[in-house]
């Protein structure tokens, strides 16, 4: 496996996905002037989820990794994400 | 070079390395010799909280004061379970057996850091020695339990926050073996050991390591937050602050609960190595203990909250862990069934570590079903914060874990140490050891029921009969444990010698090495072809 | 990388040293998750003081910081390619400058901490113990959790130190950079982790 020929990203992907980034901080701050009441949560986490999976896929390669990083990334999220829900289960309807 | 490969036909135990001496041991980087350390510094505390357990039965072998007041009996069981849960069985299994077989089992010259893995150790050491400050230094030692449940962790003068970061410190250690592990697993088996032709011991570790990654931060920023706010007065757990206490008993759990399968899951393990072998049968459905490890590794994350079944959680959140609580039973007794059935038609051979191997599966499916007794809402309620609840998980954490564990040490015994244990001594000691263990907790779920709640000095003189047995079955099983420990002791230095590859008849990789094994293990890293527990 | 007196053999595995990072940066993605329950459960609780708690806070530098960190996530993932192509000037330059945006970050963070702190608004500060239980939870989180995140930027500043040590000893080259490469996960873990805590502190309302 370490044999493989890695894959290098040039320096033009990475100014790209810089600008995509910038882009959606952007959208971000400019969204919360915006009066979207109890939507504004949402928007703003869907971005930043966004931004996180740009990161991960561009910045931290799992586009060209190994996809045994993606399947254990996905699944410590969903782990993560389950275990969110669950306590919801105490704090919604208390 | 040529000296350090000469020094590869010499056992790990004498070889000669850098340093000498004791330094040869604490500093050196073998797989091996770090499973030792661990085990040495877990025999010594295994020892201490041993005694501080003995003495609290002691204590409750008659109503009132007997030998100490309630201040001395908080703190003799607070130190009692963060000794026993943080420094001997959580990191157990893993830390000795672990480091000692999973690199011979898979046909691997060492873990993959290992270097990290010395430095476990090493932050292990030091996680101990800060929590053994809380016991000396400040306003007295904790008195919280080993949970720390906030509020009172935070408002009792006792010396907490030392016990607090020590916790912490050694959940890195443990950290960072898991980390060692799953690398070691992904990346250095033997050619031609697939996945499903790896033996079942590394399977459950590699399962636990995944738990030790992923839960044991929670535990770690959970202690951070309540050491700040102890100090800092941040406010997070603090209803004076708007806090909210129950959250932090839900954090603490959702380490705590998932730790529990870090202690059982590779004792779990050990059976399925030990069972096949003194059956002389091919294991019982390889691939449903294997999924079974899994599952419970992952289902084992959402059942929290059935530790907090009475702390005033939501109605809809009791059904939602309960249920998952049910959940969680089902690969378990899998297990069981497995291991029942590789037995049958076998041909059994009675010799010690089959002795512990059996009396683990009665143990453990005795703390199964009563963990499934707590699980339901209704009589959690009654049972919560009794005997019962202390029985419980003494069956499944002393019975499950200690139990496997004395099973491994005496199975892997021959090959760590090159000499044979006495076998009648070793099973005279588990005789005693294990009638002991079910006259100590049997007569806790009695008392349970009864409605004798759990961390008390001093009971109704009612309960006084039962206590009197539970007590005794202390002091009995304390006698077996010494007859094991002696014998062992005694065997590891003056016991017959035996270079016998393979005592027992395995068919793992670890009894192709020789015993005791060399530096590196292997002259030439084995090939694998068949699976394990081939047995014709 | 695996240099030891007592094996006869020096182990190299690029690729498991990878996967022991991804680990560790899992531990760290639920130790922080953890905080950001946290955090969830006590806005769910306390939804007003939340939102007024997140107006006192200074968008303009949140976005200030945001934007940096973004940069230096961008220059650390430039240096690694440079590395790769066996570029070892545009690599010690890419790194410096992200070891300098990083101490910008904990500059512009000291101003913006400093400022609280002057009013009284930190834990157990008398301006914060007169204001509601939600806005002292709400500025206990912020401190615990910016303050945990700058400590692994402090990390980070020193692995960057190290690491640039290492490119000029020529210790890592074209063709051994895992050292750099894991750093580099790292980093990115650490924008990640801001990329949350920006909007959930400083925007949402």
């Amino acid at each position: 496996m370490s044999q493989e020929k890695p894959h290098i990203s040039s320096y033009r992907s990475h100014v790209f996905v810089l600008a995509a980034l910038i882009v959606l901080t952007g959208i971000s701050v400019a969204v919360t002037t915006l009066e979207l009441g109890r939507l504004d949560t949402l928007v703003a986490m869907l971005i930043a989820g966004a931004k996180a999976g740009i990161v991960l896929v561009w910045f931290m390669h799992l586009k060209f990794d190994n996809k045994l990083y993606t399947i254990f990334t996905v699944l410590v999220i969903v782990v993560f994400l389950l275990v969110l829900y669950v306590t919801f289960f105490d704090y919604s309807y208390r | 070079m040529s000296e350090s490969t000469k020094s590869n036909h010499e056992s790990f135990l004498e070889y000669k390395g850098k340093y000498r001496g004791i330094l040869g041991w604490i500093l050196s980087t073998d797989h091996k010799r770090i499973g030792l350390l661990y085990l040495y510094t877990m025999l010594v505390f295994f020892s201490v909280a041993a005694i501080l357990g003995l003495l609290m039965k002691i204590q409750l072998i008659a109503p009132g004061h007997t030998i100490m007041g309630p201040a001395t009996y908080n703190a003799m069981f607070t130190m009692h379970g963060i000794i026993m849960i943080f420094i001997i069985v959580v990191p157990g299994l893993p830390a000795v057996f672990g480091n000692f077989f999973l690199p011979l089992m898979i046909g691997a010259k060492d873990v993959a850091f290992p270097k990290l893995n010395l430095a476990s150790w090493w932050i292990y050491v030091i996680g101990i020695l800060i929590v053994l400050t809380s016991q000396f230094m400040g306003d007295g030692p904790p008195d919280t339990g080993w949970t720390f449940y906030a509020p009172y962790s935070f408002q009792t003068p006792a010396n907490i926050v030392p016990a607090l970061v020590g916790a912490f410190v050694l959940g890195f250690s443990s950290i960072l073996t898991g980390i060692n592990f799953v690398v070691t697993i992904h990346r250095l088996r033997a050619p031609g050991m697939k996945w499903l032709k790896m033996p079942l011991f590394p399977w459950t570790l590699y399962a636990t390591a995944w738990i030790q990654i992923l839960a044991t931060p929670v535990i770690g920023i959970t202690l951070l937050l309540t050491v700040m706010e102890r100090t800092l007065g941040v406010g997070i757990f603090d209803p004076a602050l708007g806090g909210d206490p129950i959250l932090y008993q839900h954090l603490f759990w959702i380490y705590s609960h998932p730790a529990v399968y870090i202690m059982i899951l590779p004792g779990m393990g050990v059976i399925s190595e030990i069972l096949p072998v003194f059956s002389r049968k091919r294991i019982y459905g390889y691939k449903a203990i294997v999924l079974s490890s899994l599952a419970i590794a992952f289902v084992g994350y959402f059942v929290w909250g059935h530790h907090m079944f009475t702390s005033g959680m939501s109605g809809r959140a009791l059904f939602a862990f309960s249920f998952l609580t049910f959940l969680v039973a089902i690969p378990s007794a899998i297990k069981v069934f497995n291991w029942v059935a590789t037995m049958y038609k076998g041909s059994l051979i009675f010799q010690t570590p089959f002795f512990w191997a059996v009396s683990f599966v009665f143990v453990f499916m005795i703390g199964g079903f009563s963990g499934l007794t707590l699980g339901s809402l209704a009589t959690n309620v009654h049972l919560h914060d009794t005997h019962f609840v202390v029985a419980h998980f003494h069956f499944i954490v002393f019975g499950g874990t200690g139990f496997s564990f004395l099973a491994a040490l005496h199975y892997w015994f021959p090959k760590m140490f090159g000499r044979m244990f006495d076998a009648s001594w070793a099973n005279m000691g588990w005789l005693i050891f294990f009638a002991g263990f079910l006259a100590l907790y049997l007569p806790m779920f009695y008392l349970g029921i009864m409605g004798m709640p759990r961390r008390y000095y001093d009971y109704l003189p009612e309960f006084h009969g039962a206590n009197i047995l539970s007590s005794l079955g202390a002091i009995l099983m304390i006698g077996g444990a010494l007859i094991i420990i002696v014998n062992l002791v005694r065997s590891s230095r003056y016991g017959e010698k035996t270079n016998d590859k393979n005592p027992w008849g395995g068919k793992t990789l670890e009894w192709q090495a020789d015993t005791p094994p060399t530096l590196e293990n292997w002259e030439d890293i084995p090939e694998v072809t068949e699976k394990p527990y081939e047995y014709k | 990388m695996e240099k030891n007196a007592e094996h006869t053999h020096v182990h190299r595995d690029d690729e498991g040293d990878k996967l022991g990072m991804w680990l560790f940066i899992f531990t760290e993605l639920l130790l922080f998750g953890m905080l950001f329950l946290v955090y969830a459960v006590y806005r769910y609780r306390n939804p007003v003081a939340f939102q007024l708690g997140g107006e006192e806070l200074d968008v303009f530098l949140g976005t200030l910081n945001t934007v940096l960190l973004l940069v230096s996530s961008a220059t650390v993932a430039m240096s690694i390619s440079a590395i790769q192509k066996g570029l070892k000037k545009h690599a010690l330059v890419f790194l410096g400058i992200t070891l300098l945006i990083a101490v910008v970050f904990l500059v512009n963070k000291y101003f913006e901490w400093g400022a609280k702190i002057e009013y009284g608004f930190y834990p157990g500060g008398e301006a914060l113990l007169e204001l509601g239980h939600g806005t002292i939870l709400f500025f206990g989180l912020y401190y615990v959790m910016t303050g945990i995140h700058a400590l692994h930027i402090l990390i980070g500043i020193g692995l960057f130190i190290y690491v640039f040590q290492q490119i000029r000893a020529d210790k890592i080259h074209s063709t051994d950079y895992i050292w750099l490469e894991n750093t580099g996960l790292y980093w990115h873990l650490v924008d990640l982790i801001w990329i949350f805590l920006f909007p959930l502190f400083y925007l949402i309302h």
